[in-house]
């Protein structure tokens, strides 16, 4: 019999979705057994970072790497399972570009601290402590991982073999990965895999009219509701979200991840990642949103509309502030 | 510092009004600053937000588009669209940080030369006033893992 292929799950600055994500591959976890060892992973089973640290270099056949980049000790552990394994994939949009934490790019660590601990609403922290790096116990003294000024995607820090993008990656996608990763059969380093070579737009529910929608009134989706009787006059498809008002990531983000979001009738929120071609996913979308507006050649008249759109930094770089051009805040 | 600081400034201009006046302040001998470089496109409806994003992380202090004055488009509605992604850019560099006075979209047509000059001579003063943008630095991208200790002293609001 073959050797079982060693297979490590890590998760540093990420919300914990990826590794459920993958759970979700349903009844093929029975096949992913069968083929397959848990080496790491920190959120099912007690695998202690001094027990990686004691495998042998490249002793990990695959390291699903999920989270940014946004302490010490992520980037101590991106390092060290480098080290060790043989393919390190960036699995899900944090690790692909920082994904939701690298939105705090927009402030300094010192004011995320300020609100996170003392000034949010629900807090009781009476004396201002604050999080330190070591304390002093009679035993000794602690040591806790130093937070970084900004979040860093992972292959900021290591080299990474492949990118599997999404927040999280739909199961379907997770699965034919793991299929490609179980037969050898991976593409050139450096690839995207676990999706769709085209945008969002190409698995829509929804329709574009032919010619000459123009946007004149910006909605968001929790006040107003996607209207399903207007028809497209191309296939009788309701009309694209984009068209009716709504900010839709759709147009700039890869396929992939078979349209969830727009089949539930919510606009697309960017989370898998600029498409094929495009650098950065924010201006793009704002290039495709801003070309909408309905200017009519009329500055004052395009601001009043343009300024009904609310954070557009937060709303195109959702996902993707860790990877866009400027990625920070100046100061 | 600042006294000394030349700001570089991309100009990006539509082939069919902007760049021709550029042109005829070049041919009318109108002196005007050294410090922008034009790039030429056949019309500001080509310019995508990212070129401006990508300027400033290479180490443009300012950026400038100028295209036809609305309704003389030479693609009829090319400049409509720019009116609406420029705006959108500009909401979204402030975000960012970046001041206003780096990023400015102008009309200029084919006769007015001196309003290149103008222009230029505005942007320049305004930009070396702000002094250099230096991205670089400020994305820190090469400083990865940069940290200080969160200041312990820092009294809550609550207690006062």
């Amino acid at each position: 019999m073959t050797q079982k292929l060693k297979v490590g799950i890590y998760w540093a600055a990420s919300c914990g979705g990826c590794e459920i994500a993958t759970l979700e591959i349903a009844e093929n976890i029975l096949k992913f057994i069968e083929v397959a060892d848990l080496v790491l992973c920190p959120c099912i089973a007690d695998f202690k970072y001094d027990d990686v640290r004691a495998y042998p270099d490249g002793y990990i056949d695959v390291c699903f790497f999920n989270g940014g980049i946004r302490n010490s000790e992520a980037k101590e552990i991106a390092e060290l399972l480098r080290k060790k394994s043989k393919t390190l994939v960036a699995f899900g949009a944090c690790a692909n570009w920082g994904g939701i934490p690298a939105l705090a790019n927009l402030y300094t660590k010192d004011a995320m601290i300020e609100r996170s601990y003392i000034t949010t609403e629900s807090n009781d922290n009476p004396q201002g402590t604050l999080p330190q790096t070591s304390y002093k116990m009679p035993e000794g003294e602690l040591h806790l991982p130093k937070l970084f000024d900004s979040v860093h995607k992972l292959d900021d820090v290591v080299d990474v073999d492949y990118y599997v993008p999404g927040c999280p990656p739909v199961a379907k996608q997770i699965w034919s990965c793991i299929e490609a990763i179980a037969a050898g059969k991976l593409p050139p380093k450096g690839s995207v895999i676990g999706v769709g070579d085209k945008s969002v737009c190409d698995e829509c529910p929804f329709e574009k009219k032919t010619e000459g929608v123009r946007i004149s009134k910006f909605k968001r989706p929790h006040l107003e509701k996607p209207d399903l009787t207007k028809k497209a006059e191309l296939n009788n498809k309701p009309q694209c979200l984009l068209e009716q008002g709504f900010v839709c990531m759709g147009s700039a983000t890869r396929s992939g991840c078979e349209a969830q979001c727009l089949k539930a009738n919510m606009p697309c929120r960017g989370c898998y990642g600029p498409a094929e071609g495009v650098e950065d996913q924010g201006a793009k979308i704002a290039s495709a949103i801003g070309s909408l507006v309905d200017s009519q050649g009329n500055s004052e008249r395009s601001a009043e509309i343009v300024a009904q759109i609310v954070d557009p930094v937060g709303t195109f770089y959702r996902f993707g502030m860790g990877n866009s051009m400027l990625r920070v805040k100046k100061l | 510092m600042t006294q000394n600081f030349e700001p570089k400034i991309l100009g990006i201009f539509c082939n069919w009004c902007s760049y021709t006046g550029a042109d005829l302040a070049g041919t009318s001998r109108m002196k005007y600053a050294p410090n922008m470089r034009i790039v030429r496109v056949m019309c500001s409806g080509r310019v995508d937000p990212q070129f401006i994003l990508k300027a400033y992380k290479e180490g443009a202090d300012g950026v400038l588009v100028a295209g036809c004055h609305p309704g003389d488009c030479h693609y009829i509605e090319g400049n409509f669209k720019t009116i609406g992604r420029m705006q959108i850019l500009e909401k979204m560099l402030a975000q960012f940080g970046i001041e206003k006075e780096r990023f400015r979209l102008e009309w200029i047509s084919a006769a007015e030369g001196d309003r290149v000059m103008h222009v230029v001579n505005e942007m320049t003063t305004q930009v070396k006033k702000l002094g250099p943008l230096n991205w670089k630095e400020v994305s820190r991208s090469k400083d990865i893992g940069h940290c200080e200790e969160p200041k312990a002293t820092k009294q809550s609001p609550l207690n006062k």
